[in-house]
């Protein structure tokens, strides 16, 4: 079934391109001239072994890392770099490692804060709550309900997200970002610390988010298995610098990638 | 055999006639996008129409078989009754079933239209397309994550409907005639195939005419006076013969609302907003809710635990006494009222149990505890006993005249007999019209005079004239010694404790019955919890030595009570292990309603079993296992085996069994 998809998307164009963009804290360098395009529609998975630079790739692309070298474009605009409110603005949204959820509110309400950027009513009107400030919350809550019902969440609805196991508040976590709309969506290791079945489920959403809403999706991920079924492209790193580029099967037979994972023989 | 009205002896018809008499009332609601979407009977009809006569322009005609499969959703309802009105007969299949399963009810069936509710389902069909040649359409409901499939074969339901509208719109004479093809139905006309769950062997299909599930439908109205005032909510399988008639054909014929949840796990929550008067449930759903509300009760304050059981106690005590409206001392009414506002109240709301008038429970025996425990908080709790050959309806207990251990007399125009060899026999108008293709086990089942073998064995209550199942007839049998032993009542017994889920009960022609328990994951969980055992999956927590203790506890106490009955002394547990995997109807060891495959399980374990008569303390045991996506695992395990010490037999009561021997 993915088969076509993955042809599609090979011809479509590139939403988001990183050229050369090296990072480094300190001393210790983080990226090293890395270049790779994501394209529109596509899953783009960014795999790597621990401490690869993997997360610090996710930063830079959203804003929250400034490159010391290097240049990214987001929709053809080319830019040295990009805070997170503007990145968010322009349509990319995230999920972290470790869950950064509103613990103490419900699952509606921090898939709601997820729209803050879409509500344009000024907090008088918000306080009255009545015409366009009524009619602006209803729709927000409407699309929210959409998102609920596509996760499968409507049973943890109005639970706090502090209560719910670790699996639904990465669920969670992702119909906020999803609450974005967003048009390039960012996940960090979306498979982190789930079982084998919350990881099927986890795959399912995320192959449901790309094609019904045609998101496109960077993902980091060390499960090769999952990233392998799931990208239409993958880019490894290690240490820092990128060895190779490609669908899934590419990568999968290359040399450096075998060695970057199994180790050397020495 | 009384006739039915014929302007009124089909669904469709039903449909239409609600559609004028109570236009503006609520037929159906769903809960969708967090939001109760209501549909009136006008409306209702309006989308059955529209869908019907798509249905007809893609092809389906009279007599074609068709299935509808997923959870309750109004629509799939509306294409039960849509294909109906064409004359086409629905064969509903259950939603969980693994895509071999389907494949046999289907090909058996020769359905050539599926009805279907999302990707899920569409993906089982595609994987035994192979199998089923015949099945030219596939309709969905959920268009999710079917974007890209082959749409030759696929459809989704706005589609069928807009194909209908456009008909309707285009052509003036398209609402007669199929208005005419709907009053061509009779109530003689076979109305749909329900596959029975198949407790042994492969299932049959049911068929059921039209006057047979109206005709008890209506009688049910009439004996609990239900009306169009009633909410019920639809959660139970569709294929399942209690939903087909509780949420479709009494609906049809009471005009009463039918809701669906939200989704499966939102059901609790869901009831509570509707608010219910008319409640279905097998004994299962009361037992979870009961074990939720004590796991619950376990982790609240010392107080409120104090408060709780203080008046669960006065509920025990006077509850149901007052509920069958016996004559009650003043301070017991005064100290109900006190707990009703305190506890029984919030308790009943926060089950979505506040306004039910009338509960029922069938489906398998239930606990008496359980069974004292709702009727003691107010809820009007009933036991019926039914089958799919009967259209549900065989007996039901009359408010008032409620026992925990009997299910009831007689429903209206049901006659009952017991045979020699003690198995219960029944004719009614809702007695089915044979197996589907398959004389054999018609004839089997069903006698020249009308009368059907239910395959259990009971007998009339002689303090009350009630009917008491004893178990299912051919599974009753007898230890070496000659005790009887009839392994449901013993399980029964054993699922009463809330830390047992589910046991199977062994010993038939042994020397001594034995027992294989399944734990119930949330309450020795919790339990788990509360004790620090530390455990990572069902099976590391069921081989922990500590919940043998227990389940061993539980075990002697069942004992204790089997002492106390003559009959059953002989049959006390003297060995039981606790399973590694938990029983499951994807590897054919449950039905597809929960109910026991005893044979299949006896065989599936049998190293086990032979271990309990070899005087073995473990024994190793690898299963096939099929996961949820249907690809197949084996797990091994080492599993214990407990002996257990039977309760010494009360002197006066042994000597009178002897007597009795």
């Amino acid at each position: 079934m993915r088969a076509p998809a993955a042809n599609e998307t090979a011809l479509g164009e590139s939403l988001l391109a990183v050229e050369d963009v090296s990072l480094s804290f300190g001393g210790v360098r983080a990226l090293t001239g890395v270049s790779f395009d994501i394209r529109k529609g596509e899953i783009r998975a960014i795999i790597g072994p621990n401490g690869a630079g993997k997360t610090s790739m996710l930063n830079v692309v959203n804003g929250f890392y400034q490159p010391q070298a290097g240049r990214i474009s987001f929709k053809g605009m080319v830019r040295k770099s990009m805070r997170p409110y503007a990145a968010a603005q322009g349509g990319i949204a995230r999920t972290f490692q470790n869950l950064a959820l509103f613990r103490g509110m419900t699952t509606l309400d921090n898939i709601l804060a997820g729209r803050t950027l879409k509500m344009h009513r000024g907090f008088f009107w918000q306080l009255l709550r009545y015409g366009p400030a009524l009619r602006e919350e209803v729709e927000h809550r409407r699309r929210v309900e959409e998102i609920i019902d596509f996760l499968e969440i409507a049973a943890i609805r109005k639970v706090q997200v502090g209560r719910l196991p670790y699996g639904l508040q990465k669920r969670v976590e992702l119909g906020r970002a999803l609450a974005m709309e967003p048009d390039l969506l960012l996940l960090d290791e979306p498979m982190a610390g789930m079982n084998l079945e919350e990881k099927e489920d986890m795959s399912r959403f995320i192959i449901d988010v790309n094609q019904q809403y045609g998101t496109t999706i960077a993902l980091i991920e060390h499960d090769m298995g999952v990233v392998m079924d799931l990208s239409d492209r993958v880019v490894v790193l290690d240490y820092g610098r990128k060895i190779a580029d490609g669908t899934p099967d590419e990568v999968k037979r290359d040399k450096d990638v075998i060695r970057a994972y199994l180790g050397e023989t020495h | 055999m009384p006739s039915l009205d014929p302007s009124l002896d089909t669904l469709p018809k039903l449909l239409s006639h609600n559609a004028s008499a109570f236009g503006s009332r609520p037929a159906m609601r769903h809960k969708d996008l967090g939001i109760w979407q209501t549909w009136t009977w006008a409306q209702a009809l309006d989308e059955v129409r529209a869908f019907s006569i798509g249905l007809a322009e893609i092809g389906l005609k009279r007599g074609d078989k068709f299935t509808i499969i997923g959870s309750n959703r109004p629509r799939l309802y509306w294409a039960m009754c849509a294909g109906q009105a064409l004359g086409a007969i629905p064969v509903p299949v259950y939603a969980d079933a693994v895509a071999e399963e389907m494949a046999f009810v289907l090909a058996h069936a020769e359905v050539t239209l599926a009805v279907v509710e999302d990707q899920e389902q569409v993906d089982k069909l595609i994987a035994v397309a192979e199998q089923l040649p015949q099945l030219s359409q596939v309709i969905y409901d959920e268009s999710r994550g079917l974007k890209n499939y082959n749409h030759a074969r696929l459809i989704s339901f706005e589609d069928v409907q807009a194909i209908g509208r456009k008909k309707l719109a285009s052509d003036a004479d398209c609402r007669q005639r199929w208005e005419a093809g709907m009053r061509e139905g009779k109530g003689k006309d076979l109305s749909v195939i329900l596959y029975t769950s198949g407790t042994t062997g492969r299932s049959k299909g049911v068929m059921l005419t039209y006057e047979n599930t109206i005709i008890s439908a209506r009688n049910a109205n009439a004996f609990d006076r239900l009306d169009e005032r009633e909410e019920v909510i639809a959660y139970l399988p569709l294929a399942w013969v209690g939903d087909y008639v509780f949420s479709y054909v009494q609906a049809f014929t009471a005009g009463y609302c039918v809701n669906c949840p939200e989704a499966q796990d939102t059901v609790v929550q869901d009831r509570r907003e509707i608010g219910t008067t008319y409640a279905f449930a097998p004994p299962r759903v009361y037992e979870n809710l009961l074990t939720i509300t004590m796991v619950r009760m376990a982790d609240a304050g010392p107080f409120k635990r104090k408060v709780f059981d203080f008046f669960i106690r006065v509920a025990r005590r006077w509850g149901e006494k007052i509920l069958d409206r016996e004559r009650v001392p003043l301070h017991a009414r005064l100290l109900y009222a006190l707990g009703d506002f305190f506890v029984y109240g919030p308790l009943k709301n926060q089950f979505g149990l506040s306004r039910v008038r009338i509960g029922y429970t069938a489906g398998e025996a239930i606990g008496p505890e359980l069974f004292r425990f709702y009727r003691g908080i107010g809820l009007n709790l009933k036991q019926l006993y039914g089958q799919t050959e009967a259209s549900v309806y065989v007996t039901a207990q009359p408010d008032g005249q409620i026992y925990c251990d009997t299910v009831g007399t007689a429903s209206p125009e049901v006659e009952l007999k017991i045979s020699d060899s003690g198995e219960v026999l029944y004719r009614s108008p809702g007695v089915f019209a044979g197996y589907y293709k398959d004389p054999e086990k018609t004839a089997e089942v069903l006698t020249a005079d009308g009368w059907v073998h239910t395959g259990d064995a009971g007998f009339f209550d002689p303090k009350n004239g009630q009917l008491k199942i004893i178990d299912r007839a051919n599974d009753v049998g007898r230890l070496t010694d000659g005790t009887v032993f009839a392994p449901k009542y013993l399980e029964n017994k054993l699922k009463f404790f809330p830390n047992i889920r589910e046991a199977v009960a062994v010993g038939a022609g042994r020397e001594f019955a034995c027992a294989m328990i399944n734990i119930d994951l949330t309450a020795v969980g919790s339990w788990a919890e509360r004790n620090n055992v530390v455990y990572a999956s069902y099976q590391e927590l069921a081989a922990n030595p500590r919940v043998y203790d227990m389940i061993a506890q539980h075990i002697d106490e069942t004992n204790r009570s089997l002492a106390e009955e003559a009959v059953m002394a002989g049959a006390q547990i003297r060995r039981f292990l606790i399973l590694h995997k938990e029983l499951d109807p994807d590897d054919g060891e449950l039905t597809r309603t929960q109910k026991l495959r005893r044979g299949h399980i006896i065989d599936r374990y049998s190293p086990l079993v032979e271990a309990f008569y070899n005087g073995s303390t473990d024994a190793q045991i690898t299963t096939q296992v099929t996961f949820e996506d249907g690809h197949k695992g084996a797990i091994a395990a080492r599993v214990t085996i407990r002996d257990l010490k039977p309760a010494p037999v009360p002197a006066a009561k042994s000597a009178k069994m002897e007597r009795a021997a």
